[in-house]
């Protein structure tokens, strides 16, 4: 395959399968995914147990349109089958292996083919080329280096491309700061959270952006808002692109944005992704909102089949001004395990933060969901911050005012205001405790 | 002439004002006046105290939500007619009181009232009054009251 150097000038990193016609990506789709099923019904015990239960052989499945009749993948089933269970391929042909703890239970392990890591490195460079990059690129990785899948994903996307990867890892900031300056990073990659703290360091440790060389951030493996966007852009002076992963898929890169910066193409020729309720597991028309629910039809060591992230998002094939052809996904909304239907209404506490954000309201709250009645009441108590607060009581009426119209445009539903004090919000570690639904009582 | 108003952010649930009071007595902090603005929701309670800048200290530190304000403090004639006189004063000038409390201590012959009008007419409220010939409580008159 030809890479790096001589595609520098191109938008792609592989232009034919990035922006070929749905037809075709879908017939590639359909053969890749029948193979794929026959070779875990015949080599994964707990796959074939799986469609048995199901009624469902191999030779049932034989496009695209039949992947709705075999059973999902949850993470339970890869707690179950840990260590190696729903490895098809034997041990000695995995040259690598991956953890994820996760904030719930047991560890999950992956691993992964010289082959998968190939394609880990496509797809990663397909991200770093979608930014504008090039061979001559120096990717500074600052997402941790270890069993977590984010370091390796995009230092084999730089390597395939042919660019410099700079595997930093996370954490020292002062250290960050001055490989930025002396090695002359050009793209940095990390979550988007450290990235605006690198900003911040930077800016108070007395530098400026032209003592860095960086165009554009790759950043990812956590929730972040539009308003994020804009402050790293302009912290670090450059774009700031998303990118979507998972472990068990195959780590960062699964999906990437492009230069409209509106969602991320899901690599399609590897992955199939679809939208599911995820109440019923009924699959959802493009446009709807749902659970991502993925397929890898290419990696080798680890197939997954029909995988629930628990990630909810909306696809859409629009046409998009890049080029691409693949189907492009929102950025998660937030988790189904976390969704409250309130009226009818599907609600993330995620959303609520991300309104609060949006405002500049620190993101300290908590939803109180009642039944009156027949009727669902949602309360929202926020914590009041030092600069919210005023000795006139309109200007704190003003506060609960703005929350409560950008909650009602944003969820489309009537939210009480509640200001609460400062730091009243229980906060477990890391984790607030964000929900209390009176109505299960 | 500036008086420091203290405002503290109270929570509407039982036991909040309680609380606080308490803790304020604890630390021998001496109310000169204050007054509460309550919505169902939470109230703002105002104080004047002896001390403000260590009592400011003590409920940050105490983690209490609380805000420093510049309020007129009007020393008037303990009788009948003071404060309406006051008050048409400010209305005559295109001055709105936001809100206003009297303080719980007097002196013998004066009784005073504290008035918090917009912030941008604060000094034109000020200029106002002493035009008028009202007399306004300087800072020490009021802590040492």
């Amino acid at each position: 395959m030809i890479r790096g150097d001589l595609r520098k000038m191109e938008q792609y990193f592989q232009k034919e399968i990035e922006t070929a016609p749905l037809e075709e990506l879908q017939k590639m789709q359909s053969e890749r995914l029948v193979d794929t099923v026959k070779r875990v019904y015949e080599k994964v015990a707990y796959y074939r147990e799986r469609m048995d239960q199901a009624g469902v052989k191999p030779e049932d499945m034989k496009s695209i349109k039949d992947l709705k009749k075999l059973p999902f993948t949850y993470k339970q089933d890869l707690r179950d089958t840990y260590p190696y269970g729903l490895f098809a391929v034997p041990l000695e042909e995995v040259v690598e292996l991956h953890a994820s703890s996760g904030t719930t239970g047991k560890q999950i392990v992956v691993g992964y083919t010289k082959h998968d890591l190939e394609i880990w490195g496509d797809i990663c460079a397909r991200a770093i080329v979608a930014t504008g990059g090039s061979c001559h690129d120096k990717v500074h990785v600052s997402y941790g280096y270890g069993l977590f899948t984010g370091g390796f994903g995009l230092h084999l996307g730089a390597q395939a491309l042919g660019a410099t990867a700079i595997p930093v890892s996370s954490g020292n900031t002062p250290r960050q700061i001055n490989i930025l300056k002396d090695f002359g990073s050009t793209v940095l990659c990390c979550t988007p959270s450290y990235a605006q703290y690198i900003g911040e360091s930077l800016h108070e440790g007395g530098d400026t952006t032209d003592q860095i060389h960086l165009r554009a951030g790759i950043f990812g493996a956590e929730a972040w808002t539009e308003q994020m966007r804009k402050e790293i852009e302009k912290s670090l002076n450059i774009k700031a692109y998303d990118i979507y992963g998972l472990t068990e898929i195959m780590g960062p890169g699964v999906a990437y944005e492009c230069s409209e910066q509106t969602g991320m193409h899901v690599n399609e020729d590897h992955f199939i992704v679809e939208v599911i309720n995820p109440e019923t597991g009924e699959v959802l028309p493009e446009g709807e909102q749902g659970e991502l629910v993925f397929s890898c039809i290419t990696k080798e060591a680890f197939p997954l089949l029909r995988y629930r992230t628990r990630d909810i998002g909306i696809l859409t094939r629009k046409k998009c001004s890049c080029g691409r052809t693949f189907i492009k996904m929102s950025k998660p909304m937030g988790r189904s395990d976390d969704m409250l239907i309130i009226k009818g209404v599907n609600v993330f506490p995620s959303q609520v933060e991300s309104v609060l954000l949006e405002l500049g309201y620190p993101p300290h709250y908590q939803l109180v969901v009642n039944r009156v009645g027949t009727m669902d009441t949602l309360e929202i108590r926020v914590e009041l911050s030092q600069e919210m607060f005023s000795d006139a009581v309109n200007v704190l009426q003003a506060h609960e005012r703005k929350i409560r119209e950008a909650v009602r445009s944003t969820l489309g539903i009537a939210a009480k205001i509640t200001l609460v004090e400062p730091k009243s919000i229980e906060r477990s570690i890391g984790k607030a405790k964000r929900v209390i639904d009176n109505r299960q009582k | 002439m500036d008086i420091k108003q203290i405002s503290v952010f109270v929570e509407n649930k039982p036991g909040r004002l309680a609380t606080i009071t308490k803790f304020l007595g604890e630390n021998h902090v001496d109310i000169r006046a204050l007054s509460i603005a309550d919505t169902r929701d939470f109230g703002i309670l105002r104080l004047i105290v002896d001390n403000p800048d260590q009592t400011i200290t003590l409920l940050r530190e105490a983690g209490y939500t609380v805000s420093i304000t510049s309020v007129i403090a009007v020393a008037m004639n303990d009788e009948p007619g003071s404060l309406a006189k006051v008050l048409e004063i400010l209305y005559m000038a295109g001055i709105t009181v936001e809100y206003m409390y009297a303080f719980i201590t007097r002196t013998k012959d004066h009784a005073y009232v504290v008035l918090r009008v917009e912030d941008t007419k604060d000094s034109r409220a000020r200029d106002i009054l002493m035009n008028n010939d009202i007399h306004l409580a300087s800072s020490e008159d009021i802590y040492s009251l």
